[in-house]
C-alpha cells in the first residue's frame, strides 16, 4: 500500500533541509512546530550541532495558538529572540499545522523583517516532502535576496566574457552535511578542483564564508552536487550567465568527464546536460537477461554513482530506485529509473536484483530468499547518525575503496 | 537593515537568573527553544517499547516520522515500528480514517509474527481534522481480534495542556489491562522507565507485608504485564505517571497512591507511612536508614569539599529538592538547570529563594544557550543537560531519578556522585544516545 513502510526509514522532511542548508550562514532558522522537529533535526540531520551552535530553534507552537491563528505569537517571539542574538537574517519555516492553519509564510516574514529591520524569509514547507525540497528553497532564496544585491554592489563582479585566460572559478552547489556528511565528502571535492586547477569561489553551504557565499555570482561555473543545487545553478544562470554542470565526482573516469565538462561549460558560458556513460536504451534491452541492478539514494548520487560503476566496474542494468523526488531534468535519468518509489516497490523489485546499492536501512526490504548482494552505502539523510562512522568517501579515486563481492 | 557584511557577532550570555530574584513557576521568557544535545531523556517510542510483545504503528507526516523511526532504528527495533505517511491529499480528502484502517490493516499482513498488542499512535493532524478515531479501532478490532489495539498519541501541541503527550503516553501504556478482580498479592509500580531500587525502604515494605512487585520496567511477555490487573494497589512515584495512577484506578476499580519521589526527609517518612497504612503492616522504623543517608551526605559532602555542583530537571523530578537537601548538608550546588518547575516544587523554591537566593537558575530551551555551553571541567553535573551545559566530564548520568527512592535512594546517589567526582565519564558520547538505558 502506498505511504506505508511496515520495516522501512523515511528520509529526513524538506523543514529539516531548510535548517541544514542555511545553517553555516550566521542566521537564525524558525521551525514554526510545537516540537520534535527540532530534536529529530540536531538529533538525526544535523551532525554539527554539538561543536557548532547556530541559530535553529522551534516556535513551540501551541494548540491554543493554532486554534485561534495566533501569528502575532510567532511574530512577537521571533522579533524577541532576534533583538538578543542579532542575526545575519531570519528564515521562519513551516511544519504541518502551519500549513493546516495557512500560516502566511511571507506575510510573517514581512512582519519581522519590519519590525526587525532585519532580512526574513518564510518558507511554506510543511513536512512532507523531503529534505531536497527545503534545501532547494532555501538556497535558491538566499542567493535572490543577497546575491543580486552582493553582485550589484561588487564592481569588479561582472563576470568576464566567456573563454577569457583567467582561472576558472566554481560554485560548488546542493553541497549539506544531509548529502555529503562530515566524513571528507565536500573536502573531497575541493581538494580535487585544486588538483585540476579549478578555483573553488564558494560552497553551499559547508565550510564557506557568508562573504563567500556572496561571491557567488563571480564563478565562471556552478556545480550542481545534489538535486537541491540546480534551482539555484538555474538561477544563477539566467541572471549573471553561469553555466552549470551536474554529478558528482565519483571515480576517475567520471570525474575526469565531470572537470572537462566544467571547463567547457567555463569556456562557451553554456550548461552542460547531465553525461550518461551508457546510452538509455529502453526496448530492447540486452541487460533484460541479466538480472537488475539497483541504486538508491539522491538522485544525482545514484546518476554519478551509476556512471562510475559502468565506466570503471562494467556493471550493466544498473537503475535508481529511490524514494526521494528529482528535482533535476528528467534527462538526468533512464526510462526505468523510477523516483518516488513506495515501500512495496522495494520488496517487488529487490528481490530479483543481483546487486543493491542502498543505505543499510533499506536492508531489510530483502526477503530471506534473495541472493542480491547488498552493497551499504549510508546515507545521513536516511540513516542519520546511526552509521555514519561507515560513510564512504567515494569522490574521485576514494571509489576504488567501494568493495564490491 | 543589518550590514551583511558584519563579521563581529555578538555573543549573548546565558539565560540564567538567581533564584533570588527568579519568578515561579517559569523564570524565563517562554518565547522560541533551543534543543540541548542531550539526548538521555526517553520518547515516546522508548516508553512504549517496555510493552513486551507489542508493535507501534506511527500516522503522521514524513517530518514528524523522521525522529521516532531513526529512534527505533537506533535502539534495535525497527521490527516492531511502523509507519503510515500522511500526505496533503489526506488532509484535503478527509480520508484519513480510511489511511490509518488499511495501513494498519496493511503492515499487519506483513509481519512475520504477528504481535499481541499494537500502538497505534496519531498525531496532531489527526487531532485538528477530526479524525474519527473511535471509529479507526472498532474497525481494527473487528479485523484483528486476536490483537489488543490501544490509542497513543503523538501530539506535541498539546504538550502545554493539562495532559503532556509524556503523561499521555504512561496513560495509554496501561490502557490494555483489563479489569478484573484482585487474584495476586501483589502491588504494582506505575509509570517508572527504571526499576526501583531493590534495598529502597519502599521495596522492603512491600516485601514485609508478603506482596509481590510488578513493574512494567521488568515484564518480560505480554501475558506478564496482562498480569498486572491482577494486583491491589498501584503506585506512582514519578510526577508524569500520576496521571496514568489515577486513570488506572478509576478504570480498574483498584487503589491508586501516588508517594512522590523526594528527598526531604519528612516528605519520605510520610510516604512510607502511607503505604504502611494502606497495606496494614506496621510502620517502618526508618531511623536506621535515615541516619546511614545523613552519614553518606557527610561522607560525600568531605569528599567534594565545596566541589560546584550543577543539576538539571532530566535527571529528577525535583531539581530543586535535591539541591536544598545538598545545601542543607555542606555541599555547594551553584545552579540548576530547569526552564520551570513543578507544583511541588513551590515551597522549596520558594525557601530556597530565602535562603540561597544566590543559587542561578539556568534555562535550557532559551536561545541565547546555545552559546552558553562552557568548559567547566570542575563542576559536578547531576543529569546530562546539567553536563553539557557546563562542559564537565563528571557527572552523575541519572534520568527521572533513576528509581533511587527514600533514603536509600539518597545513598545510592550520594555513591554514584562520589564516583562521578572520582571518575571521568566520555560525556559527549554517553548523553548523545538517545533513550539512556532502553532497550527493545
Amino acid at each position: 500500500m502506498r505511504q506505508v513502510c511496515s520495516i522501512l526509514s523515511t528520509y529526513t522532511a524538506d523543514v529539516s533541509g531548510v535548517c541544514s542548508a542555511l545553517y553555516e550562514m550566521g542566521g537564525m532558522v524558525i521551525m514554526h512546530d510545537a516540537s520534535g522537529c527540532n530534536s529529530t533535526y540536531n538529533t538525526h540531520d544535523e551532525p554539527r550541532w554539538y561543536d557548532t551552535p547556530s541559530m535553529v530553534y522551534i516556535s513551540a507552537l501551541s494548540e491554543h495558538e493554532a486554534i485561534l491563528g495566533d501569528d502575532e505569537k510567532l511574530i512577537k517571539d521571533v522579533c524577541h529572540a532576534a533583538k538578543e542574538l542579532y542575526p545575519r537574517f531570519i528564515a521562519v519555516a513551516g511544519t504541518p499545522i502551519p500549513m493546516m492553519m495557512g500560516t502566511d509564510f511571507p506575510s510573517v516574514a514581512k512582519e519581522i523583517e519590519k519590525r526587525t529591520g532585519i532580512p526574513t524569509f518564510g518558507f511554506a514547507t510543511n513536512g512532507m516532502h523531503s529534505y531536497l525540497c527545503g534545501e532547494s528553497m532555501a538556497f535558491r532564496a538566499i542567493t535572490e535576496r543577497f546575491c543580486s544585491t552582493y553582485a550589484k554592489s561588487t564592481e569588479e563582479n561582472s563576470n568576464p566574457a566567456p573563454g577569457s585566460s583567467k582561472n576558472i572559478s566554481v560554485n560548488l552547489l546542493g553541497v549539506t552535511p544531509l548529502d555529503f556528511s562530515v566524513t571528507g565528502n565536500a573536502e573531497s571535492i575541493k581538494k580535487l578542483c585544486n588538483e585540476n586547477d579549478i578555483k573553488v569561489q564558494c560552497c553551499f553551504s559547508m565550510g564557506s564564508s557568508f562573504d563567500e557565499l556572496m561571491n557567488c555570482t563571480d564563478a565562471d561555473v556552478s556545480w550542481v552536487l545534489s538535486s537541491s543545487g540546480l534551482s539555484q545553478a538555474k538561477y544563477l544562470e539566467k541572471e549573471f550567465n553561469i553555466p552549470y554542470i551536474i554529478g558528482v565526482p565519483i571515480g576517475e573516469i567520471y570525474t575526469k568527464r565531470l572537470f572537462s565538462d566544467l571547463k567547457e561549460a567555463a569556456l562557451t558560458g553554456k550548461s552542460r546536460p547531465f553525461f550518461h556513460v551508457r546510452e538509455d536504451a529502453p526496448q530492447p534491452d540486452k541487460c533484460d537477461k541479466a538480472a537488475p541492478s539497483y541504486i538508491t539514494g539522491e538522485p544525482v548520487f545514484a546518476a554519478s554513482l551509476r556512471n562510475a560503476l559502468e565506466a570503471e566496474r562494467d556493471i550493466k542494468g544498473l537503475r535508481i530506485l529511490t524514494p526521494l523526488e528529482n528535482l533535476c531534468d528528467r534527462d538526468m535519468l533512464r526510462s526505468r529509473d523510477i523516483t518516488e518509489a513506495e515501500e512495496d516497490d522495494f520488496f517487488r523489485l529487490y528481490e530479483d536484483a543481483d546487486l543493491i546499492f542502498a543505505d543499510p536501512l533499506f536492508k531489510p526490504a530483502l526477503s530471506d530468499s534473495s541472493h542480491a548482494r547488498f552493497i551499504s552505502i549510508p546515507h545521513e539523510a536516511c540513516s542519520g547518525r546511526i552509521f555514519r562512522k561507515d560513510i564512504p568517501v567515494l569522490i574521485g579515486k576514494g571509489f576504488k575503496k567501494l568493495y564490491i563481492e | 537593515m543589518i550590514n551583511l557584511r558584519e563579521r563581529d557577532r555578538i555573543v549573548p550570555k546565558a539565560a540564567c537568573i538567581p533564584i533570588g530574584e527568579a519568578e515561579f513557576p517559569s523564570p524565563f521568557y517562554p518565547g522560541v527553544e533551543y534543543a540541548a544535545p542531550a539526548r538521555g531523556p526517553w520518547n515516546i517510542v522508548h516508553v512504549g517499547m517496555l510493552l513486551p510483545e507489542s508493535h507501534q504503528i506511527f500516522v503522521c507526516a514524513q517530518g514528524c516520522l523522521r525522529g521516532v523511526v531513526l529512534t527505533a532504528a537506533e535502539m534495535g527495533a525497527s521490527g516492531r515500528f511502523s509507519t503510515i505517511a500522511v500526505r496533503e491529499n489526506n488532509v484535503t480528502d478527509g480520508d484519513m480514517e480510511e489511511l490509518i484502517i488499511n495501513g494498519v490493516r496493511d503492515v499487519l499482513s506483513k509481519l512475520k509474527k504477528k504481535p499481541r498488542a499494537v500502538l497505534v499512535f496519531t498525531s496532531c493532524i489527526h487531532h485538528f481534522t477530526g479524525c474519527d478515531l473511535s471509529y479507526v479501532y472498532r474497525k481494527l478490532r473487528e479485523s484483528f481480534p486476536d490483537i489488543d489495539f490501544t490509542d497513543c498519541y503523538m501530539t506535541p501541541i498539546l504538550r502545554k495542556t493539562k495532559i503532556s503527550p509524556d503523561s499521555k503516553m504512561r496513560m495509554q501504556l496501561y490502557s490494555l489491562l483489563r479489569p478484573c478482580d484482585v487474584t495476586a498479592d501483589a502491588v504494582n509500580f506505575i509509570g517508572n522507565i527504571t526499576e526501583t531500587l531493590k534495598d529502597s525502604e519502599i521495596v522492603k515494605l512491600i516485601s514485609s507485608a508478603g506482596l509481590e512487585i510488578r513493574d512494567i520496567c521488568s515484564c518480560k511477555s505480554y501475558d506478564e504485564y496482562l498480569k498486572m490487573a491482577e494486583s491491589r494497589l498501584n503506585i506512582s512515584y514519578n510526577p508524569a505517571a500520576k496521571q496514568a495512577g489515577d486513570e488506572l484506578s478509576r478504570r480498574l476499580k483498584k487503589k491508586h497512591l501516588y508517594l512522590p519521589l523526594s528527598y526531604d526527609a519528612e516528605e519520605i517518612e510520610a510516604s512510607l507511612n502511607t503505604l504502611s497504612n494502606e497495606l496494614q503492616v506496621p510502620p517502618m522504623d526508618l531511623s536506621e536508614y535515615k541516619e546511614r543517608a545523613e552519614k553518606e551526605l557527610k561522607k560525600t559532602a568531605e569528599l567534594l569539599s565545596g566541589t560546584e555542583i550543577a543539576i538539571d530537571y532530566t535527571a529528577t523530578p525535583r531539581p530543586l529538592g535535591l539541591a536544598s537537601l545538598l545545601l542543607d548538608n555542606g555541599f555547594n550546588v551553584s545552579s540548576v538547570y530547569a526552564d520551570s518547575f513543578t507544583p511541588e516544587e513551590k515551597e522549596v523554591f520558594f525557601r530556597l529563594k530565602e535562603k540561597h537566593g544566590e543559587l542561578k537558575i539556568y534555562a535550557t530551551t532559551d536561545p541565547k544557550m546555545p552559546f552558553s555551553a562552557g568548559n567547566n571541567a570542575d563542576i559536578l553535573a547531576i543529569g546530562q543537560k546539567a553536563a553539557y551545559f557546563t562542559g564537565t566530564r563528571h557527572f552523575v548520568n541519572l534520568l527521572e531519578g533513576g528509581g533511587l527512592y527514600g533514603f536509600a535512594g539518597i545513598c545510592r546517589l550520594m555513591e554514584l556522585m562520589r564516583e562521578a567526582y572520582l571518575e571521568e565519564k566520555d560525556t559527549k558520547s554517553i548523553i548523545q544516545v538517545k533513550g539512556w538505558g532502553c532497550c527493545a
